[in-house]
C-alpha cells in the first residue's frame, strides 16, 4: 500500500507497486479521462502532469511516484489550462475526443514553460500525441490563440 | 449481368411478396417505437425520437453512433429546426433498439448500381430495399448515411412534436390551435400568451400526432446551414465523456486477450496457465472460441486491467493455426495478380466496344498498381464491458452495429434478444472496425465465465487490436487505356482484383453462404466502374478472390483503394496526352457540371494555374473523386526533404457534399478524412507472415503526426444545384482523393510514377523519447 498525491488529493493505492500509474488512475481512483491507447508511451493518450511536468502515465510505474504531485485532466486548472480549453471550443477543435484529454495536457504545460513557442516548437512538442481524426490543423489554430489570450495578461 | 440482375429480381420478388398491402407508410411508423421511450423523472416522450423535461430541456433520441464525427450535434440540429426548439435547450442521448432507428440508407447505398443509373429497375430494387429494412434491418452507422437516412424522419419528429405542443397551448388557453406558434423553445399565443415547451410537454403528450406534418421550406431553415457548436466539445477536454472503455459499473473486473497469432485461427489448448493465475489479483484464464469472424484464444480476468494484460502474456497456449496457416503478402499478391493473367472478371461496367476500341487507335498505354491491407488503428482500443446474470445480461458498448451486437450478445448469453439491456457509449474512433461484433460476443463469453457474475470489461492491447483487425482489402489492378491524337480517351480497359468483404461480411454476421461469386459487391469496384469521366469505349470488370485474411469495411472501403488506381492512371494519361491534369479531366467531364465546377474550384483555390514557388523541389498535383454522393477535388502540394524523402505541405480541398447540415462538422470531416488517408497513403500497410500480422504498435503501423500534417485549406460548394441535391455523404468522401492527389505530385516530383501504396514503404516512426517499451514488473 503506498500513498499518492492525484489533483491535490492524497490517496491510498492498492494496486502492485510495478503498476503503471495509467491504470492506477484509471481502474482504481476511477479517474478515467486519462487514457490508454498503446501502454508503450508511443501513442501520447495518457499525458498527465507530475510535478508540473507532462509524461505519459503508462510508463510510470506507480512505486516512483512517492512525493510527486500527480494532475489528470480532471484537476487541471489555471490560466493555461482555461485559455487552452477556450480556445479547443472555439476553434471546434475535438472530434471523438479520444486524445484530446492528452492533447489539453500537453499544450497547458507547452504554455506554461514557454510563452510565445514558435511553430516548430508547437510541431515538435506536439509530436508524441497521435490524433487519428487528424485534428492537428486545429490544434495549431487554438494553440495560437491560447498563446495571444495568454499573452495579453 | 444477367446473374446479378436475376438474383437481384429474385431477391426483389420476395421483397415485394413481404410487402403486400404494405403501401403508403404513414409517418408515425417511424416515429413511434414498439416499446415506449425510456424516461427519467420529468421527462415526457413526445414520439421515439424527442423527450421534452419539465426543466425546458429537449432530448434527441440519436440512432446514430458518435465516433468523431459530430452526428448527434447534426441529428438534432435536424429535429431541433422543425420543433423550434432554442440550440441551448437541446441535450442528446442514444436510442435504444428498436426497428424504428433501423438504417434504410445503409443497405440502399450499397447496392450495385452506378449512381447514374436512372432504371426503373434500380428504383424499384432500392424502394422495396429500403421498405424491407424498415422491418428487418438493423441500426447502422456507416457507407456515409446517417444524415441522409434520418433527414425526414427526425424532421418530422421534430414538427410532430411541435404541432402537439400547440395544441397542448392551445387546449390549455381554451383558443384555436392555429394562433399559437412556437418559437426558440416557447408556444406563443395571441395577447402575449406563452409557455415553455417544458410547461407543455405532459399535456402535449396526450394530443395526437398529426399523420403528415408539414416540413419546412428549406429556404427558411434558421439552424440547418449554421455552424452549431458541438454539443459534445467541452466534456472531451475535461475528462467527462465516457467513452466504451470508460464505463465503471460496480464491482467492475477487467479481462485481457491473447487471440490465436495466425488470423481465423483457433485455441488447440492451453499448455500452461500457472504462472498468470499464480499472479495477485488474477480471477479466471478463460478458453475464447473465435466470434463472427475473429480469432480464437485466451482471456484472464483479473482485477486491474494491467494485471490482466500481464497475466494474460504469461499463458502458454498452443494453436490451431487455421487455413492461414503458411500465409504470407508476397502469396497473397501472386494470388491476386495470377486471377488478373487468368481473365478479366466479371464485366462491372461497360460502354461502347472495348474490343474494336484497339483498332486504328494509338498503342494503348498499360499499367498496374496495388494496394495493402489495412487496420482501422482507431485510438481508443477495441473494448466490450458485459454482466451476464441467469436472467438478464448488461452489455456496455461501442457499436457502430446495435441491433446486431444484442442479438449476438444474447445467443452468446443464450438468453433472450429482449433480455439483453445494450447501452451505448461515444467511440474513440471507430473508422469502420465497430461495423464488426466480434469483440461484443468475445466480452459477453468472458464475462458469462465470470462465475460470480460480475461485469467484466475486456480490453484489447494494442497488438491485440492491430493484428485481429477486419482489415481494408489487399487490391491491385491492371489498366490498358488509348487515347486520341487530340488527347481524348478512346478506350479505358480496367480490371482489379481482391477479396470481397461483403461476402467475408454477410457469412461471419449473417451466416449466408458464400456470396461472392454474385458479384453484388459493389464496394470492390465502387471508385472504378462509377466514374464520372467521359470514355469512347469502356470495361471495367472485377475478380473476386478468396483469402482467409479478414477483411472489412475501412473508412470510405472500395474508393479509398480505387480513387488512388483511376485518379493516379488518368494522370498518367495526362502526361501521355502532354496536357494539363486538370485541363485533360475538363475534357472528359463535359457532360458532368457538377464535377467541373469542383474542379474549377480547387484550381482557383490552390493558384493551379500559377507556377508553385519552391522550384524544381516541389510539386502539386490534383484528384477528382466522387462517392457517397458527395464530389471532392484535392490539390496537394509537396516538398522534397533533404533526406530525400517528401512532406505534404498544403492540401487544398473543395468538396460539393449537397445541402450542408453544419458546414463546421462537414470541415472537421473533410480535414479528418485527409488525415487519415494520408497516412495511410504515406506509410500504412498491414503485411502478413505464416498467417501472422507483422505490425502490432503504431511504430510499425505509422500515422501522422503533428509536424507531418498539412495545412488544409476546405471550401464546401453552396449553390443552388448543389442545394437542390439535399445532404450527400460527408464523413468519408475527403478520404479517397488524397491518395492520388499526393502520388501524382511525387511523380511529377521525382520524375517517376508511384504505383504502388504505401508511397513511403517500410517507415518505421522514430519513437518519441522516454517510448518504445511496455512497462513490465
Amino acid at each position: 500500500m503506498q500513498t499518492l498525491n492525484v489533483n491535490g488529493q492524497t490517496v491510498e493505492v492498492r494496486a502492485p507497486d510495478y503498476t503503471p500509474l495509467l491504470w492506477v488512475l484509471r481502474c482504481e481512483l476511477k479517474l478515467t479521462g486519462t487514457k490508454f491507447g498503446c501502454g508503450v508511451g508511443v501513442c501520447g493518450a495518457c499525458a498527465v502532469h507530475v510535478d508540473n511536468e507532462v509524461k505519459l502515465a503508462c510508463q510510470l510505474p506507480v512505486n516512483g511516484l512517492c512525493g510527486a504531485k500527480v494532475v489528470t485532466i480532471e484537476g487541471l486548472q489555471g490560466a493555461e489550462a482555461r485559455a487552452v480549453r477556450a480556445a479547443w471550443i472555439k476553434e471546434e477543435v475535438a472530434q471523438c475526443g479520444y486524445c484530446q484529454s492528452a492533447q489539453v495536457m500537453a499544450a497547458t504545460a507547452l504554455l506554461r514553460k514557454t510563452r510565445r513557442p514558435s511553430q516548430q516548437a508547437i510541431d515538435e512538442w506536439m509530436y508524441r500525441y497521435i490524433c487519428r481524426c487528424g485534428t492537428y490543423p486545429r490544434i495549431r489554430k487554438a494553440l495560437k490563440e491560447a498563446i495571444d489570450t495568454l499573452g495579453g495578461r | 449481368m444477367p446473374d446479378r440482375r436475376t438474383f437481384l429480381l429474385g431477391t426483389a420478388g420476395v421483397a415485394g411478396a413481404l410487402v403486400i398491402g404494405w403501401g403508403v407508410m404513414p409517418v408515425r411508423q417511424r416515429l413511434t417505437p414498439s416499446k415506449p421511450t425510456p424516461v427519467a423523472p420529468g421527462q415526457t416522450a413526445l414520439n421515439g425520437w424527442v423527450k421534452i423535461a419539465a426543466d425546458n430541456t429537449v432530448t434527441v433520441m440519436a440512432s446514430k453512433a458518435e465516433m468523431g464525427q459530430g452526428i448527434h450535434t447534426g441529428v438534432a440540429m435536424l429535429l431541433a429546426e422543425e420543433l423550434h426548439a432554442d440550440w441551448s435547450q437541446i441535450r442528446v442521448e442514444f436510442a435504444p433498439v428498436d426497428k424504428i432507428y433501423n438504417n434504410l440508407a445503409g443497405v440502399a447505398g450499397n447496392l450495385p448500381f452506378r449512381p447514374d443509373d436512372d432504371s426503373e429497375f434500380r428504383e424499384l430494387v432500392t424502394h422495396l430495399v429500403r421498405k424491407v429494412s424498415r422491418e428487418f434491418g438493423a441500426m447502422l452507422t456507416g457507407g456515409s448515411t446517417s444524415i441522409s437516412d434520418v433527414w425526414m424522419p427526425m424532421r418530422q419528429a421534430g414538427a410532430c412534436a411541435r404541432i402537439m405542443l400547440c395544441a397542448a397551448a392551445a387546449e390549455q388557453w381554451k383558443v384555436d390551435a392555429r394562433t399559437c406558434r412556437a418559437e426558440h423553445g416557447k408556444v406563443l399565443g395571441a395577447e402575449g400568451r406563452s409557455a415553455t415547451f417544458g410547461e407543455l410537454a405532459a399535456l402535449a403528450a396526450r394530443q395526437s400526432m398529426p399523420d403528415d406534418p408539414p416540413l419546412m421550406d428549406p429556404a427558411q431553415f434558421r439552424l440547418i446551414g449554421t455552424s452549431a457548436p458541438r454539443l459534445d466539445m467541452a466534456g472531451k477536454l475535461d475528462g467527462r465523456e465516457t467513452f466504451g472503455i470508460d464505463v465503471l459499473p460496480d464491482g467492475l473486473l477487467y479481462a485481457s486477450v491473447q487471440m490465436c497469432p495466425t488470423v481465423g485461427g483457433t485455441l488447440a489448448k492451453i499448455a500452461d496457465d500457472s504462472k498468470a493465475r499464480a499472479i495477485a489479483g488474477v480471477v479466471d484464464v478463460v478458453k475464447l472460441e473465435p466470434y463472427h469472424g475473429g480469432s480464437g484464444g485466451v482471456a484472464v480476468i483479473a482485477d486491474n486491467a494491467y494485471t490482466a494484460m500481464i497475466a494474460v502474456d504469461a499463458v502458454v497456449c498452443e494453436w490451431d493455426a487455421g487455413p492461414a496457416k503458411g500465409l504470407g503478402t508476397e502469396e497473397i499478391f501472386r494470388r491476386l495478380n495470377r486471377a488478373l493473367d487468368e481473365g478479366e472478371g466479371h464485366a462491372w461496367y461497360r460502354h461502347g466496344n472495348i474490343d474494336d476500341a484497339w483498332k486504328g487507335a494509338r498503342p494503348p498505354i498499360e499499367a498496374a498498381y496495388s494496394a495493402p491491407y489495412l487496420a482501422h488503428a482507431a485510438l481508443e482500443p477495441v473494448n466490450c464491458t458485459a454482466q451476464v446474470g441467469k436472467d438478464r445480461a448488461i452489455v456496455w458498448a461501442a457499436t457502430q452495429m446495435p441491433t446486431l451486437a444484442r442479438k449476438c450478445a444474447a445467443k452468446v448469453a443464450d438468453l433472450d434478444v429482449d433480455k439483453v439491456d445494450l447501452r451505448q457509449h461515444p467511440i474513440g474512433g471507430a473508422f469502420g472496425r465497430r461495423l464488426e461484433v466480434d469483440f461484443i460476443c468475445q466480452a459477453v463469453a468472458i464475462a458469462r465465465a465470470e462465475k460470480q457474475g460480475r461485469p467484466v470489461q475486456t480490453i484489447w492491447s494494442r497488438p491485440q487490436d492491430t493484428t485481429h483487425d477486419f482489415y481494408r482489402p489487399a487490391c491491385v489492378s491492371r489498366f490498358k487505356a488509348a487515347l486520341s491524337d487530340g488527347g481524348d480517351v478512346v478506350a479505358w480497359q480496367n480490371t482489379s482484383a481482391s477479396q470481397s468483404i461483403l461476402a467475408s461480411s454477410a457469412k461471419r454476421n449473417f451466416g449466408l453462404p458464400d456470396i461472392s461469386g454474385l458479384n453484388l459487391d459493389k464496394s470492390t469496384v465502387e471508385g472504378a466502374f462509377d466514374l464520372p469521366y467521359d470514355f469512347q469505349h469502356v470495361r471495367v470488370g472485377q475478380k473476386t478472390v478468396d483469402l482467409p485474411v479478414p477483411v472489412g469495411y475501412w473508412r470510405s472501403v472500395g474508393h479509398s483503394h480505387q480513387a488512388f488506381f483511376t485518379e493516379c492512371f488518368l494522370d498518367e494519361l495526362a502526361v501521355a496526352a502532354g496536357q494539363d491534369a486538370i485541363a485533360f479531366r475538363m475534357r472528359l467531364l463535359q457532360k458532368q457540371p457538377r464535377e467541373r465546377y469542383v474542379l474549377e474550384r480547387v484550381a482557383a483555390l490552390s493558384n493551379w494555374r500559377k507556377p508553385l514557388a519552391g522550384g524544381r523541389k516541389r510539386a502539386r498535383g490534383v484528384a477528382l473523386h466522387r462517392s457517397f454522393g458527395s464530389v471532392v477535388a484535392q490539390v496537394a502540394e509537396v516538398s522534397q526533404t533533404m533526406d530525400g524523402k517528401f512532406h505534404v505541405d498544403t492540401v487544398y480541398c473543395v468538396i460539393d457534399c449537397g445541402l450542408q447540415v453544419n458546414p463546421n462538422l462537414i470541415r472537421q470531416q473533410v480535414e479528418g478524412g485527409i488525415v487519415f488517408g494520408l497516412s495511410a497513403a504515406l506509410w500504412q500497410q498491414i503485411t502478413l507472415n505464416d498467417g501472422a500480422v507483422q505490425q502490432t504498435y503504431y511504430s510499425g503501423f505509422r500515422v501522422v503526426r503533428m509536424p507531418d500534417c498539412p495545412d488544409i485549406a476546405v471550401e464546401i460548394i453552396d449553390t443552388p444545384d448543389s442545394r437542390a441535391l439535399g445532404p450527400q455523404g460527408v464523413g468519408e468522401a475527403a478520404t479517397p482523393p488524397i491518395a492520388p492527389a499526393v502520388a501524382n505530385a511525387v511523380s511529377r516530383l521525382t520524375g517517376k510514377r508511384v504505383r504502388t501504396l504505401p508511397l513511403m514503404g517500410d517507415a518505421e516512426t522514430p519513437v518519441p523519447q522516454n517510448g518504445g517499451t511496455p512497462c513490465r514488473p
